[in-house]
């Protein structure tokens, strides 16, 4: 078969799409792929796209090829591996013009199912099977490494690096081991009879990759808890959230079972619902242990009155929120930015609370770990704000780093020796001018520094009051605490030139994924963007700085109703038509295509920069 | 009660326990709630079983929710941290705190509408994971902080202050318990001391979930003619199966009694309830018999008390959990944090 001529010739800069049914087991192949051609030092950029399904629905993963580092999704698809004839006709559609369809061609397909301007490349992936396998699950499984083999041999992968995976999971069974290498070699040798490989779309051996680590942002949130020193996770299951508590009891399995007694130093409650999970952190926290939770959207709208409890009681929590498609059940498996306003201002009455945006896994387990430092230095809520995209997918980031002689933090807490040096302990008393209390663990002194703590109006000492004067001071307090956030929070992540430019461009979060890549586009067009990354609520006065430097901003977030602009607007008093929102909230991650696509429309509106020639 | 505010001083010829604790020491501030509330009742016999145990007031950590019993913890154990936590949701913040630290002891406070009501879940799921805890639930069948409602305790047909009839079944807290499995059930009468100091007693040398349930009469809205929770209609149909002396391991069993009145339950920690039987055929170590019994009197309009059943080998979350023997708030950076070598092994492992 001879491709068309304008078939696409793209080494190491290209996206081959999976299209698989949900349960089929084509999740480890399409792991295998992805991870040979990082082997080989080639990034890539992977994502999964699946239904809030066990078994049946169409179910899509998407690989990007590219050289360059970019990581987010690039849009378009160049090859499409068409494994489910459901989704067989909007899988053909998305292929660029001049790209590949790989398919199983066993059952030949009528002309006009393909589409001239897309090279078809069938294998009869079924045949193969039947031919080889007479269980179903072993056909069944089989054929997804057979087609990993055939693409081994088209896309030029090598299969070296494949074997060495097989290795690598089936060590000690040695029979898996052996099946696999077969059933890779039969894949291959069709494809190098049958075609001319590699294909124009190929891999190549870099240097792109160096050590760099592949990992997703739930597991790295859960490393983060255990290097953070959580003690205490309490859960409940919902999508995209429960694999981070997972992760935490498999990561705690081997680095927090104490080996001489094989007793655990970490406790792991499965709770009955999202109210019980978090009224456990909050006990926990009260007892001065470590503990969070991890949750989604629908989870937070069921914790409001706890965590304005634990913001007025001043106890400290560690919450995960890893974002999904909302508002109500929403779209569960896909990706949003769209619980800024609903975790900012959470519970009723005047709340705020700190938030954190990790923008990959790295920051992820960085951040996790922060998390406790700064719920026990500010004895409030802590929100570590995941997504979906970071949370689920696979990301290639540096590898993660920790400094051993750092310590806990644990904030301010009145020991039994500060009480008997007749320390004055009153529990909501601002001894130091930055709205932070001491605080005292029960059981701390037989007759000193107890309290009650309550959700009910409390003047300095913790005595129940509803004297209005007692009240306010108290609420000024929490408002000065808030101030002292700004000074421990992660600072904003700012990019300007000396002068500079007219305007600019923020953004948050996973959106990271897709922005570099965007402004070097909008460079090449002739707008370039000061860029702030926000990495924290409440923001830093470097934010609003940056703001009024410019004359316009371009806020960049994965919502419809621009919640980031809000908080902006609201928290630095912010004129609302100076900050022109770029949104996305389909579900699906922001791309480099619409962020360039969406400014350079909006820039030229707001006459930006100059409409120049740029030089070729 | 009395809006008087007691002296400081302690008078010297106060008896005073092992620790060279009084009573006074046990005690908390002055109640706010309404003169001959059944709860101010059971706060005295919370403040005597701690006194009479020996236990230093710090090491007791006491939560509840919203309500009148909710608001209990502060007129008892003043020198104890305490946690007035939202409505219906102290089971949860009690599971919290006892993981952090399980070497204090647990004492949760609540009432029938926050137990029953608003809070049956967690009432329920902090009992079936065998909470290390006393939970005890001052059921007066009505919301008194809001005047009167009825709350799910009050029994079909009983009759508010206002003259409304009760539509609904009751939940039976007690029963509730014991098939959610509870290792400790209890119910007691606010009216009946005697009865009730053992009870929490033997509760909090109870390894696991123990719940006592105590009818406490509302006198302001739920101790009329036609209520089912009221003083004298309690004291009409008590059904008393047993007395319990609580034996610790360190006293010696002095209490006489008759061969055949009494029953030993010898428990794990090698301590000792006595039980003076009221019932010859009540055992309380038979699950089974003791839904049997419960149900038939609750048909008859019978209100039981007593210690109802007792798992004499129970364990709690902390077993279930096989977490370290020391509290979990207490492990230093050494314990918890892997350090910058093993987090080098798994970046490897992530390539």
């Amino acid at each position: 078969m001879t491709p068309p001529s304008t078939a696409l010739s793209r080494v190491n800069d290209f996206v081959v799409k999976f299209a698989n049914v949900n349960g089929s087991g084509s999740a480890s192949a399409n792991g295998l792929f992805a991870k040979a051609i990082l082997r080989m030092g080639v990034p890539v950029a992977a994502r999964n796209i699946f239904p809030s399904n066990i078994q049946g629905l169409p179910t899509w993963f998407e690989v990007r090829v590219v050289e360059a580092g970019w990581r987010g999704r690039r849009g378009g698809v160049d090859m499409a591996v068409a494994m489910n004839p459901q989704t067989w006709d909007k899988d053909l559609a998305e292929v660029d013009a001049g790209g590949y369809v790989f398919y199983d061609s066993t059952r030949p397909l009528p002309p006009s199912k393909l589409r001239a301007d897309v090279t078809p490349i069938g294998v009869p992936l079924t045949a193969i099977c039947n031919a080889e396998y007479s269980d179903p699950r072993q056909r069944q499984l089989f054929k997804n490494i057979i087609y990993l083999g055939a693409l081994s041999a088209l896309l030029d992968i090598d299969p070296a690096e494949i074997e060495k995976l097989f290795g690598e999971q089936y060590k000690g069974k040695e029979a898996l081991l052996d099946s696999n290498r077969k059933a890779l070699k039969l894949g291959r040798d069709y494809a190098l009879a049958n075609f001319a490989c590699p294909l124009p779309v190929r891999v190549q051996r870099s240097d792109k990759v160096g050590d760099r680590i592949f990992i997703d942002g739930n597991s790295a949130a859960a490393l983060g808890c255990v290097y953070g020193g959580a003690t205490v996770a309490a859960w409940y299951p919902i999508t995209p959230s429960s694999s981070l508590a997972e992760a935490f009891a498999s990561h705690c399995r081997k680095l927090r079972t104490d080996k001489a007694t094989g007793k655990k130093r970490y406790a792991i409650v499965q709770a009955e619902d999202e109210l019980a999970s978090i009224g456990m952190v909050i006990g926990a926290a009260w007892n001065g242990a470590r503990a969070f939770t991890a949750t989604s959207g629908p989870g937070i709208s069921l914790m409001q009155e706890f965590l304005g409890l634990a913001y007025f009681a001043e106890i400290p929590a560690v919450l995960f929120d890893v974002q999904r498609g909302s508002p109500s059940t929403g779209m569960p498996t896909r990706t949003q930015q769209a619980d800024l306003l609903c975790c900012a201002y959470a519970s009723h009455g005047d709340t705020k609370h700190v938030m954190l945006f990790p923008e990959d896994p790295k920051e992820s387990f960085e951040f996790a770990a922060m998390a406790f430092d700064l719920a026990d230095r500010l004895q409030t809520p802590i929100f570590v704000m995941l997504d979906l995209d970071i949370g689920m997918q696979d990301w290639l980031v540096d590898p993660f780093e920790w400094d051993d002689s750092r310590r806990m933090d644990r904030g301010k807490v009145m020991t039994a020796t500060m009480l008997d040096a007749g320390r004055d302990f009153g529990r909501y008393l601002d001894v130091d001018g930055d709205g932070i209390p001491y605080r005292t663990y029960p059981g701390t002194h037989a007759s000193k520094g107890g309290y009650f703590t309550r959700g009910t109006t409390k003047d300095r000492y913790a005595k129940y009051t509803e004297e209005g004067p007692a009240y306010v001071d108290n609420m000024q307090r929490l408002q000065r605490k808030f101030e002292t956030a700004k000074e421990h929070v992660p600072a904003p992540a700012v990019q300007q030139g000396t002068k500079p430019a007219k305007s600019g461009v923020i953004w948050f979060g996973s959106t990271g994924a897709a922005m570099g890549e965007s402004l070097a586009a909008l460079e090449a067009e002739g707008i370039r963007l000061d860029r702030l990354r926000i990495r924290a609520f409440p923001f830093a006065d470097a934010v609003a700085e940056f703001i009024h430097a410019h004359e316009h901003v371009f806020v960049v977030e994965q919502n419809r109703d621009a919640q980031m602009k809000s908080l902006l607007v609201n928290e630095c008093g912010i004129d609302p038509a100076k900050l022109i929102s770029i949104l996305h909230y389909d579900g699906t991650p922001v791309t480099a295509r619409y962020i360039t696509r969406e400014i350079t429309e909006k820039a030229r509106l707001f006459n930006v920069a100059p409409l120049r020639k740029v030089a070729p | 009660m009395t809006y008087l505010a007691k002296p400081k001083i302690h008078h010297p010829s106060l008896p005073k326990n092992a620790l060279g604790f009084t009573r006074r020491d046990y005690e908390g501030a002055i109640s706010t709630l309404c003169a001959g509330c059944g709860h101010d009742s059971i706060s005295a016999a919370i403040i005597q079983a701690f006194f009479e145990l020996d236990v230093p007031p710090h090491r007791v950590a006491k939560l509840s929710g919203i309500g009148c019993s909710s608001k209990t913890p502060t007129y008892f154990l003043g020198n104890s941290h305490g946690f007035n936590s939202v409505h219906g949701r102290m089971p949860s913040v009690l599971t919290g705190a006892a993981l952090a630290n399980r070497d204090l002891i647990y004492l949760g406070v609540s009432g029938d509408g926050d137990s029953a009501s608003i809070g049956l879940g967690q009432f329920a799921h902090s009992l079936r994971r065998g909470v290390n805890m006393v939970y005890i639930v001052e059921n007066n069948g009505v919301y008194g902080l809001t005047k009167g409602q009825f709350s799910a305790t009050a029994d079909r047909g009983s009759k508010s202050k206002r003259g409304a009839i009760n539509l609904d079944e009751s939940i039976d807290l007690a029963m509730l318990a014991l098939t959610l499995g509870a290792t400790f059930v209890a119910r007691g009468f606010s009216g009946d001391k005697a009865q009730l100091v053992p009870l929490i007693k033997a509760a909090v040398e109870h390894k696991g979930a123990a719940l006592i349930d105590i009818v406490s009469p509302c006198v302001a809205f739920n101790n009329h003619a036609g209520s089912t929770k009221s003083y004298d209609y309690v004291r009409e149909h008590n059904d008393a199966v047993n007395r319990l002396d609580f034996i610790s391991t360190r006293e010696e069993i002095t209490a006489d009694y008759a061969p055949g009145e009494t029953r030993d339950v010898l428990l794990h920690d090698g301590g000792t309830i006595r039980l003076r039987k009221l019932n010859d055929d009540y055992d309380p170590t038979d699950k089974v018999g003791v839904t049997a019994f419960l149900e038939a009197r609750r048909a008859a309009g019978e209100v039981v008390t007593g210690l109802l059943y007792l798992h004499p080998h129970s364990t709690d979350l902390h077993g279930a959990l096989d977490t370290v023997a020391v509290p979990l708030n207490s492990l230093t950076d050494a314990d918890l944090v892997p350090g910058e070598e093993a987090l080098a092994a798994i970046n490897a492992g992530l390539r």
